[in-house]
């Protein structure tokens, strides 16, 4: 562990595939919520784990960066552990799982609780960039939809949910428009986390490998949640507390306990969790077991 | 008390483990080696090169050993490691026309310049097992016979002479890389080409296949299929001159498919164009009906709305490492996601629970 590789360049990536992925970044946060084609690079991680996330981070490292990487909120799901693993072999760099603590942190679907500062970049991994992609499957259309502001199907697709089920029946990966401009795919985030991507302090940097697509939210940029008048956007979170913190405001994962469907719900995001216990919450299954 | 699963990192650390003891296998046996493999599965070897876009038989060897003869994942070692690699330039178009061929045949003369070579083929082998293979029983010595003529003339050459066959536009002097820029659509014919040439060779399979059985049929014949090696030249612009750098296996595929004509132009052939890394004839094959059929634009076809007619589609989904990585992610952990669908689906039932009581009361 912490072992650094040699044999391949800082945080693994050559200087200029890194000024390429920069060129992309820049053009990003010039034009919020744009997506900008960028030549993606195979990595040594499949599509789909996470490789436009890692790339961003790669081409954003520097070696006095602290990171973090979480999964599902968490900084011990496998594959979290397998990235931050990554850049401690190719980078050195030093890692952390403490949100306030880090200046990068890489994430698949949650944005942490603790709210981000100015000095923190926040890298999404993206599956699939384009919040049209489901309504019309040609990428050559999807392009010229953005470029006309033509989203009128996006909002005949809420309209529907809303006339079949009574509710938008999107639960993640919710879309919003960027500084009144552009539809923009959040990645698979619970809507819960819709909330914090507008008037981030933190930049917010999203990465999608296979689709070879990168875009941004500036700092402080207006990110609004699709909806209508009469049906606003709402959340959502399990009306729950936290067994372990009491956390009656942060996301909560499901978790079965027995074969007769016994279920409890814990803080989906780790280390607010651990803090919060360690603060001295305790939810109604006491304080858990303190990771070491 | 419930405690979260901590433990990932030991975890993947043993799973590695176990997975290397797996692949060594049963330690009785030899070790395999990768010389074996790039001897005697050489078919195999020259598939992880095509679709892996990096013609190293050694390393492709390699791959498929630590891969465990997964030969997805072994293509996937390969892009990894290729995607590190400097480039330095791209090379003269190679001679396929002189190609020392193993195997040449055309499907459309009874007899051509240069001879029918059956070569090395599968062909007309009856597909029965050979039980004496289980005993590991020498093989004796094919009989041998003099090479062929340095210089082998393409067959769609000679229907070219008579101008009936389609000549091919040039293309740019500096081609396309995929590998280097976003793919961006409509893509020319070039790119197609480089992206079908590294496209999964099941896929390519399918799409073929279909091509025939009516989706975007152009009737297709095979003009002539090539397997042999030809040299790369490299220009040396420091040297002023151009050096071989190397020599390297190739299955090339030209089909002659339904002419076009019109009251202006007189009828012609037209093409479809297949090439591979090592001998890979089902994939270069298979790929010249692909390229045929994407053609349709161009050659003023209708488009019948085939699978294979569809650009974007074709060249979106034929990279086997992209769509494999894909479609095997949604076995990472989803649970966020799956929460926020089970607290709306509870929701929407309960809605609908109170809906049907207030009609009821």
């Amino acid at each position: 562990m912490g072992k650094t590789v040699t044999g391949y360049n800082f945080a693994y990536l050559d200087e200029q595939t890194k000024r390429m992925i920069r060129r992309a970044l820049l053009k990003a946060v010039a034009i919020p919520g744009y997506q900008v084609p960028f030549a993606s690079r195979e990595m040594p991680m499949p599509y789909g784990w996470g490789t436009g996330g890692v790339q961003v981070t790669a081409a954003c490292l520097t070696p006095a960066d602290r990171l973090k990487v979480i999964d599902q909120g968490a900084d011990d799901t496998t594959n979290a552990v397998s990235i931050r693993r990554f850049f401690q072999r190719v980078a050195g760099v030093e890692t952390t799982e403490e949100t306030e603590r880090a200046t990068i942190i890489q994430t698949r679907h949650r944005i942490p609780e603790q709210p981000l500062t100015e000095d923190q970049i926040l890298v999404f991994q993206v599956p699939i960039p384009e919040p049209l992609r489901f309504l019309e499957p040609r990428e050559t259309e999807t392009r010229k939809m953005h470029a006309l502001q033509e989203y009128g199907l996006m909002h005949v697709k809420l309209y529907e949910d809303i006339a079949r089920h009574g509710h938008i029946a999107t639960a993640y990966a919710y879309p919003v428009r960027v500084e009144g401009r552009y539809v923009m795919d959040p990645s698979p985030i619970p809507k819960f986390d819709n909330p914090k991507l507008g008037d981030c302090p933190a930049l917010q940097l999203f990465g999608a490998g296979r689709e070879q697509r990168i875009y941004a939210i500036p700092p402080w940029t207006q990110v609004v949640s699709l909806d209508f008048e009469d049906h606003p956007f709402e959340p959502g979170r399990a009306e729950a507390e936290c067994a372990l913190c009491g956390a009656t405001d942060s996301y909560l994962d499901e978790v079965i306990v027995d074969d007769a469907g016994g279920r409890m719900f814990v803080c989906s995001d780790t280390d607010y969790c651990r803090k919060r216990r360690a603060a001295g919450h305790e939810g109604r299954q006491g304080a858990g077991e303190m990771a070491p | 008390m419930y405690v979260a699963v901590k433990g990932g990192e030991r975890a993947i650390g043993n799973a590695h483990a176990w997975l290397a003891e797996s692949r060594r296998g049963d330690p009785a046996l030899p070790e395999l080696s990768t010389a074996q493999i790039r001897a005697k599965l050489a078919l195999a070897t020259a598939r992880v090169m095509a679709e892996g876009s990096l013609y190293d038989p050694d390393l492709a060897a390699l791959a498929i050993k630590q891969a465990r003869g997964d030969l997805i994942e072994a293509i996937f070692l390969i892009r990894a490691y290729r995607t590190t690699l400097p480039r330095f330039g791209h090379s003269r178009p190679v001679e396929t026309a002189r190609m020392a061929c193993i195997r040449r045949i055309s499907a459309i003369f009874k007899d051509v310049p240069g001879g029918q070579i059956l070569g090395p083929t599968f062909d007309y082998t009856h597909r029965l097992l050979e039980f004496r293979l289980l005993a590991e029983g020498d093989t004796p010595p094919a009989p041998e016979a003099q090479p062929l003529a340095p210089e082998c003339p393409h067959v769609t050459g000679f229907l070219g002479r008579e101008g009936l066959i389609q000549t091919e536009p040039a293309g740019e002097a500096r081609p396309p890389d995929l590998t280097r820029a976003p793919l961006e659509l409509p893509a020319e014919r070039a790119l197609r080409l480089q992206a079908l040439a590294r496209g999964d060779e099941g896929f390519l399979l399918g799409l073929a296949y279909s091509t025939q059985r009516g989706y975007g049929r152009n009737h297709p014949f095979v003009g002539e299929l090539r397997v042999g090696m030809v040299a790369v030249v490299l220009d040396i612009p420091e040297l002023g001159f151009a050096v071989e750098i190397a020599e390297i296996e190739l299955t090339e595929c030209e089909t002659v498919n339904q002419f076009t004509g019109s009251k202006t132009e007189p009828a012609q052939f037209t093409r479809g164009y297949g090439l591979a890394f090592g001998h890979a004839e089902r994939k270069a094959i298979a790929m010249a009906l692909v390229d045929r059929a994407l053609r349709w634009r161009e050659l003023g076809e209708e488009d019948t709305g085939a699978p294979a007619q569809h650009e974007e589609f074709v060249l979106s989904h034929c990279d086997n490492i992209q769509a494999s990585g894909f479609v095997e992610h949604i076995k990472l952990p989803h649970y966020v996601d799956f929460q926020s669908e089970l607290e709306l689906v509870r929701r929407l039932r309960r809605d609908a629970a109170a809906g049907s009581e207030a009609a009821a009361e």
